[in-house]
């Protein structure tokens, strides 16, 4: 104690200066680490009645002490209580675990005795457009103003400008997430001037890969995935919104309405399929289709997710722990998390495993074919009326006769009842099973009789018509599989089945097929009960029915036939019965009723594919659900009632803003809103230069670490908004800065001053993201697919990853081109996510975030030296240097490394690559099949005339190149 | 301002900071002597360790503790009777619907070795080693569907986005050797666990912390393996040439990142030849593969079913294999080896899940591997230094799962009361801790909660439940909790 006691005499070195201590950069961190959980927003944690979180609480008047008293640190009972020696007044109790620094303890008293200035949280304080501060060194824009009055202070300089090759690789790869080709860059070298720079940042920003990157990020946010997460983890069909953000980002879609169309497009007056689509957004979180689970439970906790990504996605708040109890940092009450849960209470999906609600989304190219067969039919359907008019009166006549007859009779369908099943009964050895009697086939069908060995019949739900089901016993005998059907008249019954090995089927004990794999049967039945029988020897078995007729007609003309149902529904029958009359007993109709069918055909096929979406669908009025506060975050314990609302420290909803979900997204995008610009420009700014400036883009709340450029920050945020909250205008404004673009040369000055480049005295430089390292190889290797937008796609993965338990997908290896799509078209399963990408930290989607932590881990290694899709892309590489450059190995091998990183390699780096490509040669001329290996696993044979020795060694040559440290940095 | 070590995972990439004069001497092969400072250099533990490797066998799905080491006299009296209704209130279950039947075990139980230790006779092998460990017969836990409970079980927390155990238990100590990943996976019961890959993930540790499957079809681990046409000594003159390059550009740039990373890839290319040394076991002698039941080379046909259940065999060596795979693993110093046993969900409603039926095949397959690991450990000297757990995520119910269509014997998911057993390192063998009611329904002595035995574990290892933490996402995330509400059980420990 004595010691530290000498170190407060000393005028601390930090602080030697007049520079006053600044209270949100120095004191209020001190405040959050160790104060106030015990001193904080949560009243019931809250320890003495003192909150330190406010500056209300900090100065109160509490039975005569002051927890701070402005000027005087003798008279400021928190002053007394840090120095303390007694462990029992000492503060933070040591239990906690926690203890102020000696420098933390001075900052605090000199705080106190400079008058104990107090500021809201930073980021909770509206933005304000700061005054751009004069710089000595030559600026491209005001972002350099700002990050240049920081550098004079850290006696930091700026770095000089990139080399254009370099330059204009960075950039390609930020703005659209591909290299850029060697073409591109040469051109930029050639006049790297900077109206050159701007011409080719606004190219980037036009190609649709711009859309695709910036989606990349996006889907994140979104924690897009193609299953739906727990233990079946089933496929889910949700590519129509990544669409969605492709478009909006290409077309530069304003904030605001990017924001209300994900959170509330349903909401919107005339809301279109796109404004619907947009809502998938918050579908995206988990559903479990466990047997067994409570769908309440896992609604609710969808819900939550909702909370939480919205509020992390648009105001960096991290809500989480608000659920169970008050926030112990910030400002937000258990009861505002409630109220917020209140808003996205009220729609109807709910855990259910079919996804409702959902809602077919075509593409635009299936939007406009269905329009075109829509015409077609209406075409063909006046035809027809001309064609029905002349056939009147011979119909008339054979509707009469056709009732005549059958008009006392009943046109209700069969019913088919359950399936059951029997077995398996063990195939004595050397008998056939087809031919051997086991006991169902020699009764008549009983479902309460029982069998040698006590096997009894059970029924089997799982076995659906038309569906293939796996009946696994059938591998260890003979099953049987029986079935009722009720005729309710006499009927003729079409019915087809399959199986993968012979059967045997019986209708009323009589044969009806034997020893085959497909029997399509037609059986009379007279009105009554009927038994179906079914033998089965392998496992594999589908049953349909295909057609049902009375008196020689399909059963749906018998039924309008005989129905004498009221206008509107008689008028469809009616057409049913023309329609019918005119192809089978009209020579003339038949020809035009084909040709509607066909067309009619063709649009249902159609429509049946078009992806259909689970979306956003707020319930009716009189089945909204009453909101309430989940008590310690349990939702079977119910507390008070809650209404929709929001944090009282932010500004109130809009005031014509509704209630609901629309309301609270205009709330989001309220320009008084004083996180949303904030949070958007910092996390792009983030992607461009691998760090916030919050650099915990997930928290601006107290937690979170303070910026380091506030005043660029809110610069930035302003000029977003002014802007139209255009997005491209903002990654623009970032790039075309001098900071963005200097060389990101570490000289040991700069790594001894700032080795995390925080104060950004050289250019952005950091390993690229999985996708893009995925994007760059095989756009290198010229594998790379330009296709944009849909279904996601499977390249290759070893085998065995997908393995989830009660699941029968399968990861079936897309071909063609599909097979190199980018990165961001692959098929994410959540519990199985796709290995290479998660090992470069790719995050598997199951929950919104917002930053991934980059690692350097020597399972990268592993996958970007033999992963085959590697290996393809290295060969891919390798066949272009050798097709490309018709000359010796050393400009084939310098147009390899131009096409990997741009830049043409120099002579020392040339000399390992031509060495290894000599080694290599003379290895593969020994060894012919190593060769043809090396050169054609996977990718495929040789094109004619290409060496296969030659291609092997430079398949070496190029697995380095996509190995370089360069190659995989965006620097 | 953060503190340096926070800063060092947070900014930039999380292996680069300041590893650059370290990393280059890794690369130029003066390593190890120096020491290791990247996250995964083992580190001293900050409270006196009792076990410096844990090996945590999970068999997903839960077996029934009632047939397997809960034996109550009371519940065979009552088999076929309807169950009380004190028990059905404001319970909820998975299936379960309406007033099912009690129903006491079909299998006979003795007690068996010194400490008279009670075991169902599907446990035969089990016998031999029972002075050994300690069951624990009052474990609970909140969830009780599958995947949020194995989810619960082993990161802590019921939903996704938690780090797993071993990600914690690498993320406190890192790992002893280099060339092996410090927390691996290995599966059986031909599928992946109900909660998928998540169960390893490293959540919001930094994902050099997660689980790394090890296989044993295919590559062991992913990638490992170099393609056709390059051999071990071809990969060396492609990475000779690849750190040369390098270092021209570590000269014009003079990134410490890029050094980081020449480090790795040399550490990749000794993982290449270490991990299919540790994991083929055709290395052992026989008398070891017999001591599991292990077969070298062991496939089945039901790893290609979509539903493997019907075709599993008592015999089945995939249980086996891993367990020796998880003694040839720590003996080299991985720090937590997670075994997955898939299969043991017995509803009774098809053959391949009751416990009729599917039991005895799943506990036959079991039995001698989980005896056969602890006898092993024990002749090498490693059982002292090993912590063993054997869990589920939850019990099964002393009620029959009752249902129109239930042909076969089953119970339905129970997580009032299950059983776990744990042995080796800083455990006290041969007892018995917690009891539950004549039903086995509720715990009536030394209730456990899952969270407390993720204290035991991590106390173990010599760090603090309480203290290990992770700030994410506004909280101090920990293993056990936000609330922090766990008790190491004192009887359990040597």
């Amino acid at each position: 104690m004595r010691k530290l006691l000498w170190l407060l005499a000393l005028p601390w070195p930090g602080l030697a200066s007049a520079a006053a201590v600044d209270f949100a950069q120095q004191i209020r961190p001190i405040l959050a680490k160790n104060c106030l959980a015990c001193h904080g927003n949560d009243d019931k944690s809250r320890k003495g009645g003192l909150r330190l979180d406010l500056r209300d609480g900090a100065f109160a008047d509490h039975d005569g002490t002051r927890a701070v008293v402005p000027g005087k640190r003798g008279d400021s009972e928190a002053w007394r209580r840090i120095i303390a020696t007694d462990p029992d007044d000492r503060m933070p109790p040591i239990d906690t675990g926690k203890k102020l620094s000696a420098q933390e303890i001075a900052l605090v008293g000199t705080w106190i005795e400079e008058g104990a200035p107090w500021e809201d949280h930073w980021s909770f304080t509206p933005v304000k457009r700061p005054a751009v501060p004069a710089s000595t060194w030559p600026v491209k824009n005001a972002v350099d103003n700002f990050v240049h009055a920081k550098l004079a202070r850290e006696g930091l300089r700026p770095s000089p400008q990139a080399d254009p090759v370099t330059l204009a690789r960075r950039v390609s790869l930020d703005l659209t997430g591909l290299p850029a080709t060697p073409e591109e860059a040469e051109a930029f070298a050639r006049d790297p001037s900077d109206r050159a720079y701007e011409a080719l940042v606004d190219r980037l920003l036009t190609t649709p890969a711009y859309g695709e990157r910036w989606a990349r990020v996006w889907l994140d946010l979104a924690r897009y995935a193609d299953s739906k997460g727990y233990e079946k983890d089933k496929p889910r069909v949700m590519w129509r919104y990544r669409d969605w953000v492709i478009d909006a980002f290409n077309r530069d879609m304003p904030y605001p309405q990017f924001t209300l169309e994900q959170i509330a497009g349903d909401l919107l007056p005339k809301a279109g399929p796109d404004q619907i689509l947009a809502t998938a957004f918050h579908r995206n979180t988990l559903t479990n289709d466990e047997g067994g689970t409570d769908d309440e439970e896992f609604r609710v906790a969808a819900v939550k997710d909702r909370v939480d990504t919205t509020l992390q996605t648009w105001m960096g708040l991290t809500m989480g722990c608000a659920k169970c109890h008050e926030h112990k940092y910030d400002p937000i009450s258990q009861k505002e998390y409630y109220r917020m849960y209140a808003f996205f209470n009220q729609t109807a999906d709910a855990d259910l495993s079919s996804d409702e609600p959902r809602m077919p989304m075509a593409t635009p190219e299936q939007r406009r074919e269905q329009e075109r067969l829509g015409q077609e039919i209406a075409g063909l359907d006046k035809q027809l009326d001309t064609v029905a008019a002349r056939a009147a009166k011979a119909r008339a006549q054979w509707e009469r006769q056709w009732r005549s007859r059958w008009h006392k009779t009943s046109a209700e369908p069969s019913k088919l009842g359950p399936w059951h099943t029997v077995g398996p009964f063990p195939v004595p050895a050397g008998r056939s099973a087809m031919t051997e009697l086991f006991g169902p086939e020699e009764t008549p069908l009983d479902f309460k009789q029982t069998f040698t060995g006590g096997l009894r019949w059970v029924e089997r739900d799982a076995v659906k018509d038309g569906d293939l089901a796996h009946l696994l016993e059938a591998k260890r005998g003979v099953i049987f599989l029986g079935r009722q059907i009720k005729a309710a008249g006499p009927r003729t019954l079409r019915f087809t089945v399959v199986s993968d090995g012979t059967m045997a089927v019986w209708v009323d004990g009589k044969v009806v097929a034997h020893a085959a794999k497909t029997a399509s049967v037609t059986v009379a039945l007279a009105a009554g009960e009927h038994r179906l029988l079914v033998k089965l020897a392998t496992g594999e078995f589908l049953f349909k029915v295909d057609g049902e007729e009375l008196g020689g007609e399909p059963l749906e003309v018998a039924r309008a036939l005989l129905s004498k149902k009221e206008k509107e529904s008689q008028k469809k029958q009616d057409r049913v019965v023309m329609e019918h009359f005119l192809r089978d007993h009209h020579i003339e109709g038949r020809e035009q009723v084909l040709a509607l069918e066909a067309a009619r055909e063709g649009k249902r096929h159609l429509e049946a594919g078009f992806p259909s979406i689970p979306i956003m669908k707020e319930l009716a009025q009189e089945k909204r659900r009453p909101t309430f506060l989940h008590v310690r975050g349990n939702f079977l314990e119910k507390g008070e009632k809650i209404e929709p609302g929001v944090p009282a420290v932010f500004q109130p909803l809009p005031a014509d803003a509704p209630p609901t979900r629309l309301g609270l997204a205009r709330w989001l995008v309220d320009p008084r809103n004083p996180l949303t610009a904030r949070v958007a420009a910092n996390r792009w700014w983030a992607q461009l230069f691998g760090s916030g400036i919050v650099e915990t883009e997930e928290d601006f709340g107290t937690q979170g670490a303070p910026p380091t450029h506030r005043e660029l920050l809110d610069w930035l945020a302003t000029t977003f908004v002014d802007d139209g909250w255009s997005l491209k205008k903002l990654a623009k404004t970032i790039v075309m800065s001098g900071t963005y673009r200097q060389s990101a040369r570490v000289t040991p000055e700069l790594h001894a001053k700032d080795r995390f480049n925080q104060w950004l005295a050289r250019g952005p430089r950091f390993r690229m993201e999985a996708e893009m390292v995925r994007d760059a190889a095989l756009a290198a290797a010229g594998l790379l697919s330009h296709k944009v937008h849909g279904p996601s796609v499977m390249p290759l993965q070893p085998e065995g990853i997908w393995s989830a338990v009660y699941s029968v997908e399968r990861w079936v290896t897309s071909r063609g081109e599909d097979g190199y799509r980018r990165g961001l078209y692959t098929f994410i399963r959540r519990s199985s996510p796709y290995p290479s990408m998660i090992t470069f930290d790719a995050p598997s989607r199951e929950f919104c975030s917002l930053r991934r932590i980059r690692s350097n881990t020597p399972l990268q290694a592993l996958v970007t030296l033999n992963d085959p899709v590697y290996i393809e892309a290295a060969q891919g590489l390798a066949r272009r240097m050798l097709k490309e450059m018709d000359a010796p190995a050393r400009q084939r091998i310098a147009h390899g490394f131009r096409l990997a990183v741009a830049r043409s390699p120099s002579e020392k780096e040339l000399q390992p690559l031509l060495e290894l490509y000599a080694a290599r040669e003379a290895h593969y001329r020994a060894h012919a099949d190593e060769a043809k290996a090396m050169a054609t696993e996977p990718i495929g044979a040789l094109p004619d005339g290409m060496d296969a020795i030659e291609a092997a060694a430079m398949t070496a040559v190029a697995n380095v190149i996509l190995n370089l440290d360069e190659f995989l940095t965006k620097g | 301002m953060k503190d340096e070590i926070c800063k060092a995972i947070t900014r930039r990439h999380f292996c680069g900071g300041g590893l650059g004069a370290i990393a280059a001497a890794t690369m130029m092969g003066a390593a190890r002597a120096s020491g290791r400072t990247d996250p995964m250099a083992p580190k001293r533990p900050p409270k006196p360790a009792k076990a410096k490797n844990v090996i945590w066998l999970h068999m997903a799905g839960a077996p029934s503790q009632l047939d397997l080491w809960d034996y109550k006299p009371k519940l065979q009296q009552l088999t076929g009777k309807p169950c009380p209704k004190e028990f059905l209130e404001g319970k909820r279950f998975a299936f379960i619907r309406g007033v099912p039947n009690m129903l006491g075990t079909m299998f006979k139980f003795g007690k068996h070795g010194q400490s008279g230790t009670e075991l169902s006779e599907l446990l035969p092998n089990f016998r031999k080693v029972i002075d050994d460990v300690a069951i624990i017969k009052s474990m609970s836990t909140d969830e009780f569907n599958h995947a949020p409970a194995q989810l619960y079980m082993v990161t802590g927390t019921p939903r996704f986005g938690g780090a797993s155990v071993g990600s914690w238990a690498t993320y406190g100590l890192g790992s002893e050797n280099e060339n092996l990943p410090g927390y691996v996976v290995l599966l059986s019961g031909s599928k992946t666990p109900d909660a998928g890959k998540s169960l390893w993930s490293s959540g919001y540790l930094p994902s050099i912390h997660q689980g790394v499957q090890c296989r044993t079809q295919g590559d062991p681990v992913l990638y490992a393996s170099n393609p056709k046409g390059l051999d071990r000594a071809g990969r060396r003159q492609t990475l000779d040439a690849l750190r040369a390059v390098n270092e021209q550009h570590l000269a014009a740039l003079g990134d410490p990142e890029t050094m980081t990373r020449m480090a790795q890839y040399e550490l990749a290319y000794r993982m290449q030849a270490s991990v299919p040394e540790v994991m083929d076991i055709s290395r052992e002698p026989k008398h070891v593969l017999d001591m599991y039941g292990a077969m070298p080379g062991f496939r089945t046909e039901a790893d290609d079913a979509d539903d493997p259940r019907t075709l599993y065999k008592g015999t089945d060596a995939a249980f086996a294999n891993n367990c020796l795979l998880a003694r040839r693993l720590v003996e080299r110093g991985v720090r937590f080896v997670n075994l997955y046993d898939w299969g043991w969900d017995h509803h009774g409603i098809s053959p391949g899940e009751s416990i009729d039926q599917t039991l005895p095949i799943k506990a036959q397959q079991i039995d001698r591997a989980m005896t056969g690991l602890i006898q092993d450990l024990k002749q090498r000297g490693l059982f002292d230094s090993t912590l063993i757990v054997w869990a589920s995520e939850f019990g099964r119910t002393p009620m029959q799962q009752n249902g129109p269509k239930q042909p076969f014997i089953g119970r339905d998911h129970h997580k009032e009361a299950f059983t776990v057993w744990m042995a080796g390192g800083g455990i006290k063998g041969g007892q018995t801790i917690g009891e539950t009611d004549d039903l086995g329904y509720y715990i009536v002595k030394d209730k456990l909660h899952i969270h407390d035995l993720q204290a035991t574990v991590l106390h173990l290892l010599g760090l603090d439940p309480w203290q290990l933490h992770y700030p994410f996402q506004g909280l101090d995330q920990r293993l056990i909790g936000p609330e922090g509400k766990a008790t190491i059980p004192k009887r359990l420990l040597a």
